[in-house]
């Protein structure tokens, strides 16, 4: 089986379409190893930035103060500015200043590696979106509910998330779905600080193999598959999740 | 129910002023009200009614005069909110049960969460409360699901289940098909016959007459008249009162 794909693609080769990808090992292997680190930057990232995101819209709902002075300032900064510039000022910036252990060769071995800054980057970047996208969510809920709680005794905090907060995570979807998407294709942003990601490893590949054309091609179908993915899992949460009688439609 | 006009008022507003802004909608409103009554306040739209009852749960803070349910000072800077919510009850117009909970999560979550009191002692209260609201089979229904007047009376039973000494009924029946009105109205009736203290603000004249003990007429934030029901709808002495019934009526 694996034999015959290989020769098949062998052939394919020949006849001047070459994806080494899916004949030589070494090739095989770091494609592999670019797409796992993809799909681990997209799940991290995605999985903190939701964190992130409903934890700021939190505050932003309940503190008037300090807090969510901080909150804003945050949202300012990572929403406002490129991602390439934020990845580089962790990396560059705050990495060279950051202690660097040794590895076993006792060669220096940063503390923090460039997935980590990328994870982090990507998060805070994604993260202050999402803030934005869980807040008009909690506005879209209509107060009354709020005030049936308050009537029944909840405090202003139990009442918000008991009552407000699901109701709102179930206007939140449409716009989540968009932020996930612009982040799993942001997590090609990762290259520039040397992650071995899906555009590194292509980039590798094409250079070594001379078929830039062909792995152009699969970059632009595997995104395509991925943010498929996100937007069909985001889709399947948001139907589990729908009430009778409450919310957006399904748009369909 | 048996009417004690000597006991102490079980609430008891006093001089109660609020404004939104520069629109004072409550400009000194005198009100007592003794355990077991139902008392019926109607007037214009704008009139004020709903606010008087927000202002008795707290929902809505006053900017002088005072209210006090029972020992509870409602205006008391450090009022105990469950405390009083726990006395008090409310009943809205658009129900605002929680679409997310089920019908009877929506009747026993607060005696849980609030309270603290055992779920499965407050699941049979709730599960009781819901069979005399004839909706024993709407349990696990989600309040999407349910018409209107089902979900009133889900609402009701919420209130309920907190065993209130009072509820307050906000235009309940504004929002319901007139056939889901009665059936609304014929529960309240039930609430009240149980003996709970019951503040309704309401447009439907022939409830108040025959189910009140009291009815206040209220107009641009003042209390223009209150009497008993007979009185009321019968020898209205206020042109205002009388204005407004001749066009409701």
């Amino acid at each position: 089986m694996i034999t015959n794909i290989q020769t098949f693609f062998q052939d394919l080769a020949s006849s001047g379409i070459n994806l080494t990808i899916f004949y030589d090992a070494f090739d095989f292997d770091r494609f592999v190893t670019g797409l796992g680190n993809t799909l681990l930057l997209i799940l991290i990232s995605a999985l903190l930035s939701i964190v992130i995101g409903a934890g700021c819209a939190a505050i932003l709902t309940l503190s008037n103060g300090f807090a969510a002075a901080i909150v804003r300032g945050y949202i300012a900064l990572f929403r406002n500015t490129p991602l390439i510039v934020q990845m580089y000022f962790f990396y560059f910036a705050i990495g060279s200043i950051m202690p660097v252990g040794r590895n076993e060769l006792g060669l220096p071995q940063p503390l923090i590696s460039s997935f980590s800054w990328a994870v982090l980057s990507l998060s805070l970047y994604s993260g202050a979106f999402n803030t934005e996208t869980f807040r008009a969510g909690i506005g879209a809920v209509h107060n009354s509910y709020e005030e049936a709680a308050l009537a029944l005794g909840y405090g202003k905090r139990q009442a918000f998330f008991s009552v407000t907060a699901p109701l709102a995570l179930r206007f939140s979807f449409a716009s989540l779905a968009n932020n996930l998407v612009d982040l799993t294709k942001a997590t090609t942003v990762a290259y520039a600080v040397g992650v071995a990601e899906l555009l590194y490893v292509s980039n590798q590949i094409w250079s070594d193999s001379l078929n830039t054309i062909e792995m152009m091609n699969v970059m632009l179908v595997i995104y395509l598959v991925l943010t498929g993915a996100v937007v069909f899992i985001i889709n399947r949460v948001e139907a589990a999740m729908r009430l009778p009688g409450f919310g957006l439609g399904d748009g369909q | 129910m048996t009417i004690t006009p000597n006991a102490a008022p079980l609430i008891c507003l006093r001089g109660v002023r609020k404004s939104f802004g520069t629109f004072e909608v409550l400009r000194g409103i005198d009100m007592d009200i003794r355990k077991g009554e139902v008392v019926a306040i109607i007037g214009p739209s704008g009139s004020g009614k709903s606010t008087i009852l927000r202002t008795i749960n707290g929902l809505t803070p006053i900017n002088e005069g005072t209210i006090q349910v029972g020992d509870i000072e409602v205006s008391d800077p450090k009022l105990d909110q469950v405390k009083l919510r726990h006395r008090v009850g409310m009943v809205f117009q658009q129900y605002n049960l929680f679409p997310h909970k089920t019908v009877l999560e929506n009747v026993a979550m607060a005696p849980i969460q609030v309270l603290r009191q055992p779920r499965r002692l407050v699941e049979e209260r709730a599960r009781k409360l819901l069979a005399d609201m004839r909706l024993p089979d709407k349990a696990s229904s989600y309040p999407g699901e349910l018409s209107g007047g089902q979900q009133q009376r889900v609402a009701i039973a919420r209130a309920l289940c907190m065993e209130p000494e009072v509820i307050l009924f906000d235009e309940v029946t504004a929002a319901l098909d007139p056939e889901m009105v009665k059936e609304v109205l014929s529960a309240v009736r039930k609430v009240a016959e149980d003996g709970m203290t019951c503040i309704l603000v309401t447009h439907e004249m022939g409830f108040a007459r025959e189910a009140a003990d009291h009815v206040y007429f209220t107009d641009k934030g003042v209390i223009v008249e209150h009497a008993p029901p007979a009185d009321f709808f019968t020898k209205a002495s206020d042109p205002r009162t009388k204005e407004f019934l001749s066009k409701v009526l």
